[in-house]
This record gives C-alpha cells, structure tokens and sequence, in this order.
C-alpha cells in the first residue's frame, strides 16, 4: 500500500520535474523575515535546548566515545541516506549524480561494510547531496520565507516543505523491515551529536558568544544554503562592496 | 549547516598591523589569481610545517599583513555606519577590529592542520576579482572558498566559505553590537575591545 502510493507520488513528481525542467530557477537574495518575532521565541528555545541538553550530551558522546567509532556512524547514516539522495537526484533530472550515489552506495555498502567506512570517496566517489527542498527550487518554487522550525532548526518554507517529504521520500523506508528502519534515523541523530561536538567552538561561538545569535544564524543558513542551491554558479553580490568604492574611488 | 564552512575564517584573524605598502598599479585577473596563489601556496605551507600553534599563529599574522586590506575589510564591517564614523572613530574601529579578529579567529587554526587549498578559477566583478580555491582537509568533504581581490592594490577584501561572506558575518555582528549600544559608535568600540 505504502509502497504503491510512493511510487505513485514519485511517477508524478517525475512528470512534474520533466515538465519544468526548462526554466532556470532563479536564486534570491536579502532577507525575507516576516515571522521574526515568533523564530526569535523559538530560537531562544533552541539555543536553551543547546546549551542544557545537546552540547552536554555532545560532549559526552564525543569525549567517551573513539573518533574512529564515532566517524563509522556519521558514514553509516550518512549511507543509508543516499537512496533518498537518488531520487532527488532523479526528481531533478539530474542523472549524472544518480548514478554516482547510486554507485556510490553499493560500493560503500559492500566494500565499505555496510556504510561503516567511505571507500568511495578514496576513489573519487563523492556523496552528491541534496534534499526535496532542492528538488522543489530546480522545479521553480520560491524560497518562501525564513523560519526556525522546533527541534529541527532554522529553514525557509520551501526547505520546511522539503525536510518533511524528506522524511518519506527515502526508499528504505518502505524495504527495510520495523527494526532496521529506525537505524538511520537513530545514527543520524548520533551523527549530528559528533557534529555538535566537533564544530563545538564554531556553533558556540555563532549560538552563544555573538551579540545577536538570531540574525547570525539566518545569515549563515540563507547564504550556505543559496550558495549550494548555485551550485558554484556564483551570483557574485557586487553591492556587498560598494561602500569600497564610494569611499576609495 | 554549522560545519566546517567558519574554520577557515581564522584565516583573517591576521592583518593585525597596517602595512605601509600600497601597490598603486590596478591589478589584473591573472595577477589576482598569482597573487591567491601565492596566499594559499604559503597557507598550505605554513599548516602543514608541524610547528607549534603560536608559530603557526605568527606566521599567519605576516601573511595577512602582506595580502590583506584589513583597514579596508573594517570599514566594509562597518558598512552605511562607516559614513557617520568620524575619523577618530574609524581608525579606533579598525584597531579594536584587528584585535577582535585576532582573538575570536586566532584559535582555531588547528582545526586545518594537514589540509591543503587549490585554486580553481577567476573571475572580475566590477572592481574586484574572485578567486575561487578549495580546501581539502583532513575527514572533510572538500569545500570553497572565494577570496574577494580588490582591483586597485591586488589585497582581498573579503573571503566566502560556501557562500558566507566575513565581511557580511561581520557586519551582522557588528550591527548588532551598534543597535545595542542605541547606535553610539565609540560606546560600540568599547564592546569590541572587550569581545571575540
């Protein structure tokens, strides 16, 4: 049933890509922040949330936990999540990077014992990462606006949209039987433990040491993620510099 | 989306004096490319020599002395306010800067031991150059970074890890030091003396 209905979605999502696939979808750029007041609130939240909950349990995990074992379980999550990588892949028409996570997952899979160890990148094999909320901007849909989302972090509502189909999109769900399923999710979140661990004095200093941690965040999320969503294809922001010139020139 | 994109802004932790050296020649796109390679071939060199962190530290300090702009990168921080500044004001603010950087950046060059960069590419925008590198360090996925060349003396006025831009992170920052301050801009270089 499951399985049916997904493909169903996925065919006609297909059809929507090919559809689209023409137009050149467009990058924007400023703040558009009309819910300030309310991230703000959840932000705070989070940043409470961080400070007594996840860095603690961060440094636990990090100081009492071997970095070999705890860089098996990022590979190990970060694997099982390429399937979903390929479908956006595909849903973007972007077929070069399907067959290169798609080859890279049975390389890793295999040789790389399940996704523990990263052969394939040794080999030139890099992850092509991307989400549905890429796959909706290549399909032409507008940023939205800036959110924080609870638990999950900052985002746009096309990326809100996106990290929730996200969650479905992943064919294992729908192969992998009820204890199996539950192993991504649950390596991911230990995952993103080592990251908060290892990125301990970058976050800190951005979360907790700058003068306003709110607008800090929405610059660094808005600009890492439209600077991916370029692709390299730098829309270079000229204006940045102005005052450069009207004060030296 | 914290990651790795922050480490390499330790890099401009360093102009911490003026140099009195202006190249008054504007520059071209080959010469700004020379000129990054030569920044990230003496970078590479440098986390890679095995010294200690404060050699390390040292060394870095002379490299952004020699190829960055940092009393330009201050008052581009500074942005619309730098206008208001008076010009006590503004050489007070790229010296509690420069220390700023140095403190808030200075510890983190660790993080790229053993990495390397490559350049990759320029290309002119209006009267600058980008020049496009990226870092390979170690048990990291590759990542770019852009230096902003200025045309006219061939020193960076700006770097962007992934798309974040120091000088725009910065201003962010320094705003919000402004705004809490009610706009008092000498009340503002007090804070960042005291900060980073």
């Amino acid at each position: 049933m499951l399985q049916s209905s997904g493909c169903r979605l996925a065919l006609a999502a297909m059809l929507l890509a090919v559809l689209s696939a023409c137009a050149t979808p467009e990058v924007t750029s400023g703040i558009n922040d009309p819910y300030e007041v309310t991230n703000r609130k959840i932000h705070e939240r989070s940043r409470n949330m961080d400070r007594k909950v996840l860095r603690p349990a961060a440094f636990a995990y990090g100081e009492n936990v071997p970095e070999p074992v705890r860089i098996g379980v990022n590979n190990f999550a970060d694997n099982l999540g390429l399937p979903g990588d390929v479908v956006n892949n595909l849903l973007q028409l972007r077929i070069e990077d399907a067959l290169q996570n798609t080859v890279r997952f049975m390389f890793n899979s295999t040789i790389g014992l399940g996704g523990v160890l990263d052969p394939g990148t040794k080999v030139g094999l890099t992850a092509r990462s991307t989400d549905f909320g890429e796959t909706l901007h290549v399909w032409g849909v507008p940023e939205g606006a800036y959110m924080v989302l609870p638990l999950v972090g900052p985002a746009t509502e096309r990326d809100a949209v996106g990290k929730g189909v996200d969650i479905l999109l992943n064919p294992l769900r729908y192969v992998l039987g009820t204890p199996e399923r539950y192993a991504q999710p649950v390596a991911g979140g230990m995952g993103r433990l080592n990251d908060r661990y290892r990125y301990s004095e970058t976050i800190d200093s951005v979360l907790h040491e700058s003068a306003d941690s709110y607008a800090q965040t929405r610059l660094i999320y808005l600009d890492s993620r439209r600077s991916q969503l370029l692709r390299g294809k730098e829309a270079g922001n000229a204006e940045l510099y102005d005052i450069y010139d009207e004060t030296f020139e | 989306m914290y990651d790795r994109r922050y480490v390499l802004f330790g890099l401009s932790a360093f102009g911490v004096t003026f140099s009195g050296v202006r190249p008054t020649l504007a520059y071209s796109a080959s010469k700004a490319e020379a000129q990054i390679t030569r920044v990230v071939g003496d970078i590479t060199r440098i986390i890679n020599s095995g010294r200690s962190e404060s050699a390390m530290y040292r060394e870095f300090e002379r490299l952004f002395r020699t190829y960055a702009d940092v009393p330009r990168i201050a008052q581009l921080v500074l942005g619309p306010d730098n206008r208001r500044a008076s010009a006590a004001e503004r050489s007070a603010f790229a010296a509690a800067f420069q220390g700023y950087m140095a403190r808030k950046y200075g510890r983190r060059f660790r993080e790229f031991v053993g990495g390397r960069i490559v350049v990759r590419g320029t290309r002119p925008v209006k009267s600058f150059y980008e020049v496009t590198t990226v870092a390979h360090l170690a048990g990291e996925a590759p990542f770019d970074v852009t230096f902003v060349v200025a045309d006219s003396n061939g020193r960076f006025i700006d770097l962007k890890i992934e798309g974040i831009s120091l000088i725009k992170a910065e201003r962010t920052e320094i705003g919000a030091m402004l705004d809490r301050r009610g706009g008092n801009i000498s009340k503002m270089i007090g804070d960042l003396q005291r900060s980073g």
